[in-house]
């Protein structure tokens, strides 16, 4: 069994937690963790994927940098025990990141409850699984940094996809609950709010710009996590537009055709 | 990988520090008050497929009692004294029986433990676990020697009571064998006859490394106890200078009021200095010193005042002799946020003035020179995993502050090839940074191979597991 390195009083390893790992912003957050000097757990649920990304990190060096744990998010009943063996296996936990999120093509007049059911139970009741287990360990170490993968598409609920604007607002309002609890015990909770970032979820998407790399994207993240940022958008400049289309009244709103 | 699925309340979670506060982790802790309580924790251990480390006093500057997102088995709630003879001297307590609480216990019928730690805030099973010694180590050896019968609670569920004659190899690995092999549930010891509650000291100052050993050696027959502080930023012809001081008993008959200086209140360390400063807020004071700029001033002034009072004779309680680490009351936060680990180099009689000089070399050249240098005089003893050896032990406090971590960590591999080299050893109380092959090296194959069979079959799930048991490599199955 491949496992970490024990971890040494004078040069302890950081340690982070990915879930939603396997593509996208999650396999870029892995790698770029890895390449800070984390020792990463990378949670998904496809397992192909997992294991070569993880390999990819772990070969040639002594002694893996990244594990796989192979783990469907909407199994919320497996969570504690997963958590549990995780922060043991890493030998702690400094910084967890949940990031899994499903965003399934949606006509315009589609009304699909099973569509709907699956993104808030992978955007939202997933996360809300996983980050109730770092809270409380959080809480009693009094430090710790929670990440929360939102979106801009939780500012407003637009026309495109209500349940995936529905799940991404509730999503970063649960991580504003999270950090009204927790700061006052030395934890942080960043909100994510990124932009376009060229992964699978932006292949059915047209009208895109200010297009990033999810190494950008990841690189951008894990900084607002160290610095301890409440909400981060993801690239930056999504900060001012959302500012403006954050405050268009709904009477306008809902005629501009987005 | 783990098929057990039972979850850890989170109620127990709780950060556990090193006592030196250079590491930290979150376990589950659990304190239990009865033997019973002790058998119900192994056996939660079993069932969550969690490791256990045992925890006592938590004074060990480093790993030793940490089991990062594991299980701590904290024993300080079994503080029982279950028989006493002061016609014998003989005691038999629970583990979590403080040196303190022992002390107290048995001053009265004019008894004193034959070994001290520094603090008195260490537990008989802590002292059991690492087999701690005092500053009368080459007289009187380590804990262990005056231990004459334990009980101890295998991780199987078994209870065996271990001597020098039954399970004699258990009972020379057991003591030194860092909570490896099982729980003490009982300890029973010998104590020393006194005669005062006084102390006579002597303190002497001598110029060099060469001269503090050869006062050591010159006076092991006539000494009951020798300490010595070395000025580790002296260099050039003053390298290893320092302070010592040592200690007789007062012989029967000398003391003219034992009873008086046996009382336990002529023992009592001053909560003042000059009568008004509380001490419990010195280190406040120190703090602004704690740099190597101020504590170069501070061991420079502290020699040349040993100078001044070369030779000076005085009589001391024992208390006061013996627990210097208690006499400033959380004298660690001086060293601030990133906490101290402390380096302690054990080294032959013959290796050890050569050994020292280039040890004390080494950490000026890595512009990292230790604050407080504790020389002491040690024997061999015949425990397994033992750290004693004919010659000296030089203790150093090295201050951690983020931007030091890596050079200290460099610095100790440096110390470590000195250590081994001159034939040396090490002693995990004290240690943060011992690497396996060093430990490998210093205890030899056979040793490691004679307890890993014990570890077999005393705990073959390998319930009993530290941070330490890990960094040094002694789980074999996570590879050499």
């Amino acid at each position: 069994m491949s496992s970490f390195p024990p971890q040494r009083p004078l040069e302890p390893q950081p340690c982070a937690l990915v879930v939603g790992a396997s593509s996208g912003i999650g396999a870029a957050l892995v790698r770029e963790l890895v390449r800070q000097g984390y020792r990463v757990a990378a949670v998904a649920r496809r397992q192909a994927e997992l294991d070569t990304l993880c390999q990819a990190l772990n070969t040639g060096h002594p002694a893996p940098r990244a594990l796989a744990y192979v783990h469907d998010v909407t199994a919320y009943n497996d969570t504690p025990d997963l958590f549990q063996r995780i922060v043991r296996e890493l030998g702690g936990l400094d910084l967890i990141i949940y990031n899994a999120g499903v965003m399934p093509a949606v006509g315009p007049d589609e009304y699909d409850f099973a569509k709907d059911k699956w993104q808030v139970e992978v955007n939202l009741l997933g996360a809300m699984a996983w980050l109730n287990q770092a809270a409380v360990r959080f809480q009693q170490a009094g430090r710790g940094r929670i990440v929360g993968i939102s979106s801009v598409a939780g500012d407003r609920g637009r026309r495109g996809n209500p349940a995936y604007h529905t799940s991404k607002g509730a999503l970063a309002t649960y991580l504003e609950s999270l950090r009204n609890r927790l700061s006052q015990h030395g934890v942080s909770v960043t909100t994510i709010k990124p932009g376009f970032v060229q992964t699978e979820m932006l292949a059915g998407l047209t009208k895109t710009f200010w297009v990033i790399t999810p190494q950008t994207a990841a690189q951008q993240i894990i900084r607002a996590a160290q610095r301890g940022r409440a909400t981060t958008y993801v690239p930056w400049q999504w900060s001012l537009v959302m500012l403006i289309i954050r405050h268009i009244p709904s009477l306008i709103f809902r005629r501009m055709g987005f | 990988m783990n098929t057990h699925n039972l979850q850890l309340p989170a109620d127990h979670l709780e950060q556990v520090a090193a006592w030196g506060g250079a590491s930290r982790s979150l376990s589950h802790v659990f304190r239990p008050s009865t033997a019973e309580g002790v058998a119900q924790v192994l056996e939660i251990g079993r069932q969550t497929g969690q490791t256990i480390a045992l925890r006592g006093g938590g004074n060990s500057y480093g790993d030793a009692f940490s089991n990062a997102e594991g299980m701590v088995l904290d024993l300080t709630r079994l503080t029982r004294i279950l028989a006493w003879d002061p016609a014998t001297g003989i005691i038999r307590t629970e583990p979590g029986v403080t040196i303190d609480q022992l002390w107290q216990y048995v001053l009265g019928d004019g008894w004193w433990p034959p070994i001290v730690t520094g603090t008195a805030k260490t537990t008989v099973g802590g002292c059991a676990a690492m087999n701690t010694h005092g500053k009368n180590g080459w007289r009187k050896g380590t804990f262990g020697d005056h231990i004459l019968e334990f009980d101890l609670l295998l991780p199987t569920g078994e209870v065996l009571t271990c001597s020098r004659t039954a399970h004699a190899d258990l009972f020379h690995a057991a003591i030194g064998g860092a909570g490896l092999l099982g729980v003490f549930l009982s300890l029973t010891m010998q104590m020393k006859r006194i005669y005062s509650g006084l102390l006579t000291v002597e303190a002497v100052a001598r110029p060099n490394m060469a001269a503090m050993l050869g006062y050591l050696a010159q006076h092991q027959d006539d000494s009951d106890y020798i300490v010595g502080w070395v000025d580790a930023f002296a260099g050039g012809g003053g390298l290893g200078r320092g302070e010592i001081h040592r200690a007789h008993y007062l012989p029967e008959g000398t003391d003219p009021a034992p009873t008086q200086s046996l009382r336990l209140a002529q023992q009592a360390i001053p909560e003042t200095i000059l009568g008004i400063v509380p001490k419990s807020i010195m280190w406040m004071f120190a703090r602004p010193l704690t740099n190597n700029l101020g504590f170069r001033a501070v061991n420079m002034a502290k020699y040349w005042a040993a100078v001044w009072h070369d030779g000076h004779q005085y009589r001391q309680s024992h208390v006061a002799f013996h627990f210097l680490l208690d006499y400033m009351p959380n004298w660690k936060r001086a060293y601030g946020p990133g906490g101290l680990i402390q380096y302690q180099a054990f080294l032959p009689r013959d290796t050890a003035v050569d050994g020292y000089k280039a040890i004390f070399r080494q950490c000026h050249k890595h512009g990292l020179p230790n604050y407080l240098s504790v020389l002491k005089r040690h024997r061999p003893d015949d425990f397994l995993m033992t750290y004693s050896l004919d010659g000296y032990s030089m203790a150093m406090d090295f201050k951690v502050t983020e931007s030091r971590r890596p050079r200290l960590a460099a610095l100790a591999q440096e110390l470590d090839k000195i250590v081994l080299q001159a034939g040396g050893r090490f002693y995990f109380a004290k240690d943060s940074t011992l690497r396996p092959e060093i430990a490998a090296a210093y205890l030899g194959a056979e040793t490691i191979a004679h307890f890993r069979t014990l570890k077999q079959r005393c705990d073959p799930d390998h319930l009993l597991q530290t941070d330490l048991w890990r960094r040094v490599g002694g789980d074999e199955r996570l590879g050499d």
